[in-house]
């Protein structure tokens, strides 16, 4: 447990380090996804194409999207774009910088899933297979067959089990070709893509690093106003909950002692700090109306001042239309009391 | 849990450390990968040097190009190599020293990679069978041209026909694996050699000058680490204040459209307080609203003109 937390916290701590470890973990997740799939073939001229070719490029599309989809800045990103402009102007290198950092993270898992795939080589036996050149690979006496029969003869090549052109074309020498094609494709896709990155990645500090400073700074800055922000909504949240419950309480019970209006309030010298708590609600059948009527009526949303000690305040309440006046009078009336 | 904790800080600790904790993975990763591959050689006489040179060294490039994009000192480099001089001067051997160090570090994994293959040896087998002196072979010698090609390039396929218990089949294979595992482990001892060489040939040289590229680098890299979390925690700072601005000046503007009491005991209590004078739904929406349709700007000298 520890040592997940310590991880988690070394994620957490830089923004960046935890889009990495959400890449690095999408990334295995496809590795994972992809030597847990049970790929069949179908083994049909017409299907073999559209199977194979199907799940080596439906699925990083996938991957894509679900990359965009559980990064969070994605929302950060639309709502920049999006605002009206008011008394901020918009820095279009900003939104630029934050789409390519999130499309970056979210090409790794589709880039794994097609390398996994080229290099496993199932999807291109399975989809190239009656495209394999009989001439140079076949049996030079294999007996003549029609087109159709050939290409039927020709799918079944990558289900062993139903393979019956054997004197045709032997089916070890088939898909040893195919995958060696498929091999050849997946290192040459991988090293395509890892030389972009390492171009990418080297060129910038060559040619824009100013401006690669300002908009990575000014990017970060939005994440955290954003979150701050919402920090601050929740605190204040907290604090008008709060105060509005402590308010419903406090009219909840003078409503009930002007109801019952017979026992004396009990002293300030007699309360401790347990019963200032109990704010003036001290048997079961206050406790149940008080629980009615928070669900029956709750309280609007608008918290009244708090009332002077002293007394003559209240001329200038017009301000509350919504709140039921009957406790005010009450809380004035007692309040003269004292 | 401690050993582990300890294990992780020193590596955090160092960026060194880092750097060769990330070398070590990439190379047990390039191990991890060759032992997971599924070698099959096409046994066609025209594709099986290709294939067999390709597995054996496009890895290895792919690796060393990780390696180099993994590591961050190597941006630092590029960094301080390409600005522009200003007030500080730039020091040719700092970033002599941090290219070659870079270097070093990224050729760790294509070097086990190759020596991994030489030693499993199939790679040399697939791409060398066709090559071979059929003479030298007893099954193959009084075969015909062309079929002799045909015959040595499916060598590597044991389990093929002609070639299933063929005692010449074995005889090549284990010449040609006889002849990569002794390439490999040459190289492993020349290799070795070298480094050590190196390392404690190295401070017979301009010791001095190393110790002097060796802590510039190491300044220049936790530098731009400082800068960087300074920059982190100024925006942290900026933000913190821009918003609390924004709250004050809805605040202020809601005291002036509204005809309410002013408040005397307003601070009185603390959670009164924390609500900034934003006490109702109208008032929180406005708030809300403002904030998307109207961010403030990013000027937070304004609040101490006020």
């Amino acid at each position: 447990m520890d040592k997940f937390r310590m991880i988690f916290q070394f994620f957490q701590s830089n923004q960046e380090s935890f889009m990495n470890g959400i890449c690095g973990i999408m990334a295995l997740a496809s590795t994972q996804m992809y030597s847990a799939f049970d790929f069949n073939c179908p083994c049909l001229p017409q299907y073999n194409l559209a199977y194979g070719l199907g799940i080596l490029l439906v699925p990083p599309f996938i991957l894509f999207l679900l990359g965009f989809v559980l990064n969070n800045n994605i929302s950060m990103l639309a709502e920049e774009w999006r605002r009206p402009r008011g008394r901020r102007g918009k820095d279009a290198a900003v939104l630029r910088y934050m789409c390519c950092s999130m499309a970056q993270r979210a090409m790794i898992a589709p880039v794994v899933w097609l390398s996994v795939t080229l290099l496993d080589g199932k999807c291109i036996t399975c989809a190239f297979c009656t495209s394999v050149p009989l001439e140079s690979l076949g049996n030079a006496s294999h007996p003549r067959l029609s087109q159709g029969e050939l290409q039927r003869v020709l799918a079944r090549i990558p289900c062993k089990e139903i393979y019956n052109g054997q004197q045709l074309i032997a089916n070890e020498v088939a898909i040893r070709y195919l995958r060696c094609i498929s091999q050849a494709l997946g290192w040459c896709f991988v090293l395509l893509m890892t030389t972009l990155a390492f171009l990418v990645r080297s060129l910038r500090p060559c040619f824009s690093q100013a401006a690669f400073l300002k908009s990575r700074y000014w990017s970060h800055y939005i994440d955290i106003e954003r979150k701050l922000f919402d920090e601050t909504c929740a605190e204040h949240a907290r604090s008008f909950a709060k105060v509005c419950i402590q308010q419903f309480f406090e009219g909840m019970s003078t409503d009930l002692e002007a109801a019952r209006c017979h026992l004396p309030r009990k002293g300030p010298a007699d309360a401790g700090e347990a019963a200032e708590k109990l704010l003036g609600i001290t048997d079961q059948g206050t406790m149940n109306m008080a629980l009615k009527s928070w669900h029956r009526c709750k309280p609007p949303l608008h918290l009244h001042p708090p009332a002077p000690p002293t007394g003559n305040g209240w001329a200038g309440e017009g301000k509350c239309p919504t709140h039921p006046s009957a406790p005010r009078k009450e809380t004035a009336a007692y309040y003269s009391w004292v | 849990m401690d050993r582990f904790r300890m294990i992780f800080q020193y590596f955090q600790s160092n960026s060194e450390s880092v750097m060769n904790g990330i070398c070590g993975l990439l190379a047990l990763a390039s191990v991890k990968m060759y032992t997971s591959l599924d070698f099959s050689c096409p046994c066609l006489p025209q594709y099986n040097m290709a294939y067999g040179l390709g597995i054996m060294f496009v890895p290895p490039i792919i690796l060393f190009l990780c390696g180099l994009i993994l590591n961050r000192q190597s941006l630092v480099m590029l960094e301080e190599w390409r600005r522009p001089a200003g007030c500080r001067k730039k020091d040719p051997a700092v970033i002599r020293y941090m290219c070659s160090s870079i270097m070093q570090r990224a050729m760790v994994a294509p070097v086990v990679w190759i020596m991994v293959t030489l030693l499993d040896g199939k790679c040399l087998i697939c791409a060398f069978s066709g090559s071979m002196d059929p003479q030298k072979f007893v099954g193959f010698a009084n075969v015909s041209t062309e079929q002799v090609q045909q015959l040595l390039a499916k060598v590597p396929c044991k389990d093929d026909e002609p070639m299933r218990n063929s005692t010449s089949r074995k005889a090549v294979s284990r010449y040609l694996r006889c002849c990569s595992q002794a390439l490999g482990w040459s190289i492993l001892l020349i290799l070795i050699v070298a480094a050590f060489l190196a390392r404690w040939l190295r401070p017979c040289f301009n010791q001095a000058t190393l110790l002097q590229a060796r802590h510039w680098s190491n300044y220049i890299d936790i530098e731009q680490k400082i800068f960087e979390e300074t920059c982190c925690e100024h925006s942290r700072l900026f933000a913190h204040k821009c918003i609390l601005h924004f709250f004050e000046s809805m605040q202020q503007e809601i005291k002036l459209h509204s005809f309410s009491l002013p408040r005397d005991g307003e601070e009185a209590e603390g959670g009164e307080g924390l609500l900034q004078g934003i006490t109702d739904q109208d008032q929180v929406n406005k708030l809300l609203r403002t904030w998307y349709y109207e961010k403030p700007p990013l000027d937070v000298s304004q609040a101490h003109q006020r």
